[in-house]
């Protein structure tokens, strides 16, 4: 099926992927931490956007709270809370060091393909949307576990993690036409209850380091080898 | 008549970019507070150099004197290529998309020799960084065209502009990627800020004001005159290939007034996008250059990627 003749909510839905992947390559190589949130918040807005689109186009009214949901927490509050964070710790001029940046990228890419690879035969009999949607949404967490493995401090590490979250939500919006509310709105508040979480964590991570650095806890031998 | 079209349509490019070059430079001025010169001070600068009597060093050759005419006249050549007001010409017909490459290849290749010629410090440093960012910008630009080519399965401009206009509005998410690393690219090619900085002769960091450090009269009025032309000539890509409306595709008057006032809107808007990016952005360090054409590149592939497994036929 070519994509002429699809009709535009489909193609819409399929830039919105296009985008969403996009926001996850920003995020794979941004050494700056106020900037990575910021490409974060970005990717939230996108996912609302998606949301709403679908809430639109599939005429699902309870879609619309979960965009709101999406935009208040995800694009709003807990950008808003890593921000603070990263004020308070004063890591707003520190340029994360990134080693490898281009084989991080190029290996980013390499994932995507991956995961349109891993998912060409399920989707065989399901529509272009559906191949789209998935693929997307599994590099998306892929690419955020790389954001995790490939970055030092620990507010990245937190970023990688939302953004996996963010790609499960994306599969959930555009493959299922919306999760029930119930289970939409316990992902939401678990996601609030994480961002919370990883907030004391960062506090204990930094009393007893010194840094939010996490290669030196490996430093943390009773005894240096 | 579709002859004398075409010519026109070149001539038009070549008279244009200077007046595109003013527009970027007093959106620049007034985004940074200052007073903007008039729009056409660079037709202006470019008189005065031509009255100039240039100077030429006693130990440069004939490359040195002849280059600026080869790397004027392979960029006019590379703007005939490219469908300006209308599509279906017959000189945009007869070349595609890889040969207009290969035309930025030529004249890159001269320039680069001319600021070896003389032999300072500065020229040869120059050559070398302007090779240095074409050879990583290149396949980048290449990968963004390919994207394009193959959604039209031709590599002529003019027939792939022609198709996707006759596709109406389709959204499709590689021309996404595709977009961004054609801008990137542009970007780095034209020498604009993130890259190089196009106001400055007193940075040890300059690339293409490096290589032509040496030129004066004529011949810098003829290598500046190139480079605005090039600016123009990525951002008509950039209007025509992803915002194709408006542009004519009959020969009558109207429908080529209209397509001239629509590609100068296209590029008004997008030079106050070039405008704002110099002004929000620092240069980057020279050995950071490479990271962002690599993920040009990366972008380019994507698009590529995309377009192979998300909307071709299954």
């Amino acid at each position: 099926m070519n994509i002429e003749q699809l009709d535009f909510y489909t193609q819409a839905i399929l830039s919105m992927a296009a985008l969403v992947g996009l926001t996850s390559f920003l995020m794979l190589g941004q050494g700056r931490l106020l900037r990575l949130i910021f490409v974060f918040a970005l990717q939230g807005f996108l996912l609302t956007l998606t949301t709403a689109l679908s809430a639109y186009s599939l005429n699902n009214h309870h879609l619309y709270i979960s965009a709101v949901l999406t935009l208040v927490l995800k694009v709003v509050f807990i950008p808003w809370m890593l921000r603070r964070q990263v004020l308070q710790m004063n890591m707003h001029r520190d340029i994360e060091a990134l080693k490898n940046n281009t084989l991080v990228m190029l290996g980013g890419a390499g994932l995507m393909l991956f995961s349109y690879y891993v998912l060409h035969p399920i989707v065989q009999s399901s529509s272009v949307v559906m191949l789209n949607a998935l693929a997307v949404s599994l590099s998306v967490m892929l690419l955020g576990m790389l954001l995790m493995i490939s970055h030092r401090q620990a507010i990245a590490h937190v970023v990688g993690f939302m953004s996996i979250e963010n790609g499960l939500f994306f599969a959930a919006i555009v493959a299922t036409n919306g999760m029930p509310m119930v289970v939409e709105l316990g992902v939401a508040f678990d996601v609030l209850v994480a961002a919370v979480l990883f907030g004391i964590f960062f506090l204990h991570i930094r009393t007893s380091i010194d840094s939010l650095d996490v290669d030196l806890l490996n430093k943390l031998h009773e005894v240096d080898k | 008549m579709n002859w004398l079209i075409a010519i026109l349509q070149t001539i038009l490019f070549v008279m244009l970019a200077p007046l595109l070059a003013g527009w970027v430079k007093y959106c620049k001025c007034r985004l940074q507070n200052r007073k903007a010169p008039s729009l056409f001070q660079p037709y202006r600068d470019l008189i005065k150099l031509t009255h100039k009597q240039p100077v030429v060093s006693e130990q440069a050759s004939w490359l040195f004197i002849k280059a600026p005419y080869i790397i004027f006249s392979a960029t006019v050549l590379a703007a005939t290529v490219v469908p300006l007001i209308a599509v279906d010409l017959p000189t945009s017909a007869s070349a595609d998309v890889i040969v207009m490459v290969g035309f930025f290849a030529f004249a890159r290749f001269f320039l680069a020799l001319a600021g070896l010629d003389v032999g300072t410090a500065f020229g040869g440093m120059g050559s070398s960084r302007e090779m240095t960012i074409s050879s990583l910008a290149e396949p980048a630009m290449l990968m963004a065209i390919f994207t394009l080519t193959m959604t039209a399965s031709t590599t002529n401009l003019s027939f792939a502009i022609t198709y996707l206009l006759n596709d109406g509005l389709v959204l499709r998410p590689s021309f996404v990627f595709a977009l961004a690393a054609l801008v990137l690219v542009a970007v780095a090619e034209t020498g604009r800020i993130p890259v190089d900085n196009p106001a400055t002769h007193l940075e040890l960091t300059m690339i293409h004001e490096a290589m032509i450090l040496e030129y004066s009269g004529r011949h810098l009025a003829l290598i500046e005159w190139a480079s605005q032309l090039k600016l123009m000539l990525y951002g008509v890509l950039i209007a025509n290939i992803f915002f194709p409306w408006g542009i004519a595709e009959t020969f009558s008057i109207q429908a080529l007034g209209y397509g001239l006032l629509a590609i100068m809107g296209k590029l008004g808007v997008l030079a106050i996008f070039l405008a704002m990016l110099e002004t929000l952005f620092a240069k980057m360090r020279l050995f950071r250059v490479q990271e962002y054409l690599s993920f040009a590149y990366l972008l380019g592939l994507l698009g590529l990627l995309s377009h192979i497994i998300l909307e071709a036929a299954r």
